[in-house]
């Protein structure tokens, strides 16, 4: 826990954006830990796959190949800003904290669903089938995208 | 560390630390960190609650309920589809502008 929020707090805080991105990854790998705990080890294996294999290594990949000095300078904000952020988000916090604290949400304490990856793999291939192959349809169309999106600017640029 | 409320706390600091990021930075990375983190914060939620609350729908005969980490799976690759299309984007938005400021990127307001 302790790792999850302290690792999301250093992505938006690095004075490099490198070290943010790590911190992000770091974050990830703690609400990983947070899936194990709460007994979804697949979903914990799939996080740690798609997030910190895919999605951290992309980000690190692109700044890195990137290498421009306005990539990771941190960009100047006004205090006044910084100061509406922080009270933002500590009021969102402090509302949702609230909001939990006077439910019984406490009195949970036993994991009632034991769902093995089989009784996933069962609802993903028979009820859920539409869905998931519509989002493959949208995984395939984003990645088409994205390399159209950077193969049209290098034709522009060699013109 | 093992009641429902503990998890759902975690998240809802997760949450609020992407509004932060998501109000003060100007950087457009940092901007892809805070979504991610909020994403993040709302998978926790549904896996928390998927598993530590009974199922009490009588229509469907699935015994355990895997309903709730079904779902996450789903939003998970349609978090990674979207980080790939925003990285894409920022890209494409530095080349054009050499700047990765959002607040600079105004070529498109009307």
């Amino acid at each position: 826990m302790v790792l999850t929020v302290g690792s999301a707090i250093v992505a938006l805080e690095a004075k490099e954006i490198i070290y943010g991105a790590i911190g992000l990854a770091g974050s990830l790998f703690g609400v990983a830990t947070l899936f194990f705990l709460l007994n979804a080890p697949y979903v914990a294996v799939f996080q740690i796959a798609v997030y910190i294999g895919a999605v951290a290594v992309l980000i690190l990949f692109t700044v890195m190949l990137v290498r421009e000095e306005k990539w990771s300078k941190e960009l100047p904000t006004s205090s006044f800003t910084r100061l509406a952020g922080i009270l933002t988000g500590l009021a969102i916090v402090l509302a949702l904290a609230v909001a939990v604290v006077d439910t019984d949400l406490s009195q949970f304490t036993n994991l009632v669903n034991t769902a093995t990856f089989v009784d996933i793999g069962q609802l993903i291939s028979t009820g859920d089938a539409p869905i998931l192959l519509v989002l493959a349809l949208v995984l395939a169309a984003s990645v088409v995208g994205a390399i159209t999106l950077s193969r049209a600017d290098r034709e522009e640029k060699t013109q | 560390m093992n009641s429902l409320s503990d998890f759902v706390l975690v998240s809802a600091m997760l949450f609020g630390i992407g509004v932060y990021g998501l109000v003060t930075k100007r950087n457009a990375l940092r901007l892809l960190f805070a979504v991610e983190l909020m994403i993040n914060a709302a998978n926790l939620n549904f896996v928390a609650f998927g598993q530590y609350l009974p199922f009490e729908s009588g229509a469907q005969t699935l015994a355990p309920n895997a309903l709730g980490q079904t779902f996450v799976l789903f939003s998970i690759a349609l978090a990674a589809a979207e980080a790939a299309v925003i990285l894409a984007i920022v890209v494409v938005a530095y080349r054009l502008h050499k700047d990765v400021d959002v607040s600079e990127l105004n070529s498109m307001e009307g």
